[in-house]
C-alpha cells in the first residue's frame, strides 16, 4: 500500500510540473533571438574624447538619450542594455529600414550654430524640435530655446546681423542662412529633402546630443524573411530529429523505448517551461544546446536501459533488475552531466553573447535531462513494471542467446 | 550479439594510434597549407545578403558596387536557391551610411530585392571573442582535469583530454580542408562537440572504474577491453540516434545552420570513434608504461 500511495504521490508531481511548465511557456512564451525572429542587434562603444572620460556619469547619460531616441523612433520592445565599462547593447525589432534607424540611435548630435567656421552657440539650450512646414510648404525643423539659450541666441544675431549663420548636426551642415532679423527664442532650420528627414532630426536636437561619441562596434540585422525561414526551418527539422530519435528507440528497445520517447516529450516540455520562466532567450546556437542536451537526455535512457538488460541477462527478476539498473547507471549519468555542466558554466562566465546562449541552454537542458531520467523515466518504468509489458524478452532490447 | 564477446580492442591499440596520429598529421597540414577561412565574427568586417525575385549574378551586383564606389573589393557569392535567387557580399567592414547606399542601390537595379541580413563586425569584436575563447577552453581544460582525477585517476583525466583534443583538430581540419567558414556558430558547434565527447569518454570510463572494483586482480587491459566491449551498444544506440536527429537537420534545416550541422556530424562521429578507440587505448598503453617502469 505504502508503495502505490508513494507512486501516486509522484505521477501526480511529474503532472504538477509538467502544468507548471505549461503554464510558464503560456504565461511567458519563449522569448525568441534576433537570428531567429529578425531584427537588429547593436553593440555600441562610447568613445572618450580629450576633455572627457568615460565614467558612470557619462554611460548614463548615453543610455537615457539613446533610450529617448529609440522611443521617439517608434520602435516596439527595444531593449537597451549596458555592458561592461563602455558599451551600449540596443536591440531592435525588425524594421524597413535598419541601417538608418542604427545611424540615427548611434549619432552623437550635437547641434551648433557657427559664424565663419567659429561655433558660436550650441544645442543645448533647446527646449523642443518639431518637424513641420514653412509658409513654402517646404519640410522644416522649429525649435524653440529656453530663457537662457533665448538671451545668448538674441546676442548673438543682434551682433552678427546680416552675415551667414550655419546650422550644424556634428559635422553635417543643415542649412546656412543669412541673418535678417534678432531672434530671440525660437527658430527655423530649412533644406530638408523630406518630412522624414525633418522628423529624424528634430528627435535628434529635441533629445540632446551624446555626451561623448559612440560607435558601433558590432551591428547584426536578420531581415524578417530570413528569421521567419531560420525559425520555420528550425522547427520543422528539429521536430523530424525528434521523432527520427524517439522512433530508433521505439524499434530498438521497444515498450521501454516508448517510454523514453514519452520521456523525451516531457522533457521537452519542461525544458520550453523552464526557458520560459527563466525569460531566457532562445538563439540558433542556443538550439545547438538543446540538441546537445537532447542528446545526453536519450543518452541517459540508453544507459539506464543497458544496465537493466545487464541485470536480465545476469538471472535478475524484472523488479530487481530494474532498481539494480537505476543505480548503477547513477554514477555515470551524473559523472557525465556535472563534467559537461562544468564546462557549460565556465563558458557562460567567461564569455557573451552567443557563446554565452549556448551556455546557459546547455545548462538548463542538462539540469533538466538528470531531473528527467532520474525522476520522469523512473517512475514511468516503475509504474509498467507490474504490467507485463515489459516481461518480454525482447524488452530492453535483450537478445536471445 | 555474440561476436563481441571475444572482442578484443585493446591488444590492436598500436593500429588504432596509428590512424589517428595518421589524421591528426592529415588534419594539421592541412590546417597549415589551407589555413582556416575565418568569418567576420574573428576578423571584422561586413556581410550583405540579399535575395531576389529576378535573375541577379554576381556580375550585376559587382557593377552595382563598383557605381556607387563602394566595397568594391567584396567577395560575392551566388547564394541562389530552388526558390529564389540570391547573392552574398562579404566585404571589409562597412559603416551603417555605406550599407544604407549598398542598400539603395541595389533596391533601384533590382526588382523584388529583400535585405535577408546585414552584419558588420568590428576588429574589437573579433579579438575579444579569441581572447575569451582560449580563456574559457583553458579554464574548462583544468576544471576537468580535476573533476576526472577527483572522481577517476589523473590519468583518466589526462586520457580525456587527449580524447578531447584528437576530436577538435580533427573537426577543425575538416572545415580547413573544405575550406567552409569558421563563425560563432561552428564554436558553438566545436564546444557541443567537446562536452559530447566527455560525456562519451566519462561513460566508458565509469565502466572501466567500475570493474577495477569488482575484479581486483584482471589485469588493466582485460578491465578495460570488457567495458569498451560491454558499453558498445550503448555507444552505438546513443551515436546512431544523435547522427541520426543531426543529419535530419542537416538536410532540412536550411542554409542558416548548416555549416553548424556539418560540424556537429563529422565531431560527433569523431567522437563515438575516439570514445572507443582513442581514450580507453591511452589509458591501457599509460599502465602498461607504468607496469614496465616497476
Amino acid at each position: 500500500m505504502r508503495y502505490k500511495k508513494k507512486r501516486k504521490i509522484k505521477i501526480g508531481l511529474i503532472v504538477l510540473i509538467i502544468a507548471m511548465a505549461v503554464g510558464l511557456y503560456g504565461y511567458y512564451g519563449i522569448n525568441l533571438g534576433l537570428d531567429l525572429e529578425g531584427g537588429s542587434h547593436i553593440v555600441l562603444q562610447a568613445q572618450p574624447t580629450e576633455d572627457r572620460d568615460i565614467d558612470n556619469e557619462v554611460m548614463t547619460g548615453i543610455l537615457s538619450v539613446i533610450e529617448r531616441r529609440v522611443n521617439q523612433i517608434g520602435l516596439s520592445e527595444p531593449v537597451i542594455q549596458r555592458e561592461g565599462s563602455d558599451r551600449i547593447i540596443v536591440e531592435l525589432p525588425a524594421v524597413d529600414n535598419p541601417s538608418e534607424a542604427i545611424s540615427t540611435i548611434g549619432r552623437t548630435a550635437m547641434l551648433t550654430f557657427r559664424i565663419d567656421g567659429e561655433t558660436v552657440m550650441s544645442g543645448e539650450n533647446i527646449n523642443d524640435a518639431r518637424a513641420s512646414h514653412d509658409e513654402h510648404g517646404r519640410p522644416v525643423v522649429t525649435f524653440s530655446l529656453n530663457r537662457e539659450g533665448a538671451r545668448e541666441f538674441e546676442n548673438i544675431t543682434r551682433r552678427h546681423m546680416g552675415q551667414q549663420m550655419g546650422v550644424y548636426l556634428d559635422e553635417e551642415r543643415l542649412t546656412n542662412p543669412t541673418i535678417q532679423a534678432v531672434i530671440r527664442d525660437s527658430g527655423q532650420i530649412t533644406g530638408y529633402n523630406s518630412v522624414e528627414e525633418a522628423q529624424e532630426h528634430a528627435i535628434l536636437i529635441r533629445e540632446g546630443a551624446l555626451p561623448v561619441p559612440v560607435e558601433v562596434i558590432e551591428s547584426r540585422t536578420v531581415g524578417p524573411t530570413l528569421g521567419a525561414i531560420a525559425i520555420q526551418q528550425s522547427i520543422r527539422a528539429g521536430l523530424l530529429g525528434l521523432l527520427l530519435v524517439a522512433a530508433y528507440i521505439v524499434f530498438y528497445y521497444k515498450f521501454p523505448g516508448l517510454i523514453a520517447a514519452i520521456s523525451l516529450i516531457i522533457y521537452g516540455i519542461i525544458f520550453m517551461g523552464t526557458l520560459s520562466g527563466l525569460q531566457a532567450v532562445l538563439t540558433l546556437p542556443g538550439i545547438a544546446g538543446l540538441i546537445l542536451s537532447i542528446g545526453m537526455a536519450v543518452d541517459a535512457n540508453i544507459i539506464i536501459f543497458e544496465r537493466i538488460k545487464d541485470e536480465r541477462k545476469s538471472g535478475k527478476t524484472l523488479r530487481a533488475a530494474i532498481d539494480a539498473g537505476f543505480k548503477r547507471a547513477y554514477m555515470t549519468i551524473v559523472d557525465a552531466n556535472v563534467t559537461t555542466l562544468i564546462t557549460a558554466s565556465i563558458l557562460a562566465y567567461f564569455t557573451s553573447g552567443a557563446i554565452r546562449g549556448f551556455a546557459v541552454t546547455l545548462i538548463i537542458g542538462i539540469v533538466v535531462s538528470m531531473f528527467n531520467a532520474f525522476f520522469v523515466t523512473k517512475t514511468l518504468i516503475d509504474l509498467s513494471s507490474g504490467t507485463n509489458l515489459l516481461q518480454s524478452a525482447s524488452s530492453f532490447g535483450v537478445r536471445e542467446g | 550479439m555474440k561476436f563481441t564477446e571475444n572482442l578484443d580492442l585493446m591488444s590492436k591499440k598500436k593500429i588504432w594510434f596509428t590512424i589517428s596520429i595518421v589524421l591528426m598529421v592529415v588534419a594539421l597540414l592541412f590546417l597549415v597549407i589551407n589555413g582556416l577561412n575565418l568569418g567576420i565574427d574573428f576578423q571584422g568586417g561586413s556581410i550583405i545578403e540579399y535575395s531576389f525575385t529576378e535573375a541577379v549574378d554576381t556580375e550585376q551586383v559587382r557593377s552595382v558596387l563598383q557605381d556607387i564606389n563602394i566595397a568594391t573589393e567584396a567577395q560575392l557569392q551566388d547564394s541562389s536557391d530552388a526558390e529564389e535567387y540570391g547573392v552574398i557580399i562579404r566585404a571589409s567592414e562597412l559603416s551603417q551610411e555605406e550599407i544604407q547606399e549598398v542598400n539603395n542601390a541595389m533596391e533601384d537595379r533590382f526588382e523584388g530585392t529583400d535585405l535577408l541580413r546585414s552584419e558588420s563586425v568590428g576588429p574589437v569584436i573579433g579579438e575579444e571573442l579569441r581572447r575569451q575563447g582560449i580563456l574559457a577552453l583553458l579554464v574548462a581544460g583544468v576544471a576537468i582535469v580535476i573533476y576526472i582525477s577527483f572522481r577517476f585517476e589523473f590519468k583518466f583525466a589526462i586520457a580525456a583530454l587527449m580524447t578531447l583534443a584528437h576530436d577538435v583538430v580533427f573537426t577543425i581540419g575538416v572545415f580547413a580542408i573544405l575550406g567552409r567558414e569558421i563563425n560563432t556558430a561552428f564554436i558553438a558547434a566545436l564546444l557541443t562537440i567537446i562536452g559530447y565527447s566527455i560525456n562519451d569518454t566519462i561513460v566508458i570510463f565509469d565502466r572501466i572504474r567500475e570493474n577495477m572494483k569488482l575484479h581486483k586482480r584482471s589485469p588493466f587491459e582485460e578491465l578495460a577491453n570488457r567495458a569498451v566491449v560491454d558499453t558498445l551498444p550503448r555507444s552505438i544506440n546513443t551515436s546512431m540516434t544523435t547522427l541520426v536527429a543531426i543529419l535530419a537537420i542537416y538536410l532540412f534545416g536550411g542554409a542558416a545552420i548548416q555549416t553548424f550541422m556539418l560540424a556537429l556530424f563529422v565531431g560527433m562521429a569523431v567522437g563515438t570513434y575516439s570514445s572507443i578507440f582513442v581514450a580507453s587505448p591511452i589509458l591501457v598503453g599509460w599502465q602498461d608504461r607504468i607496469e614496465a617502469a616497476q
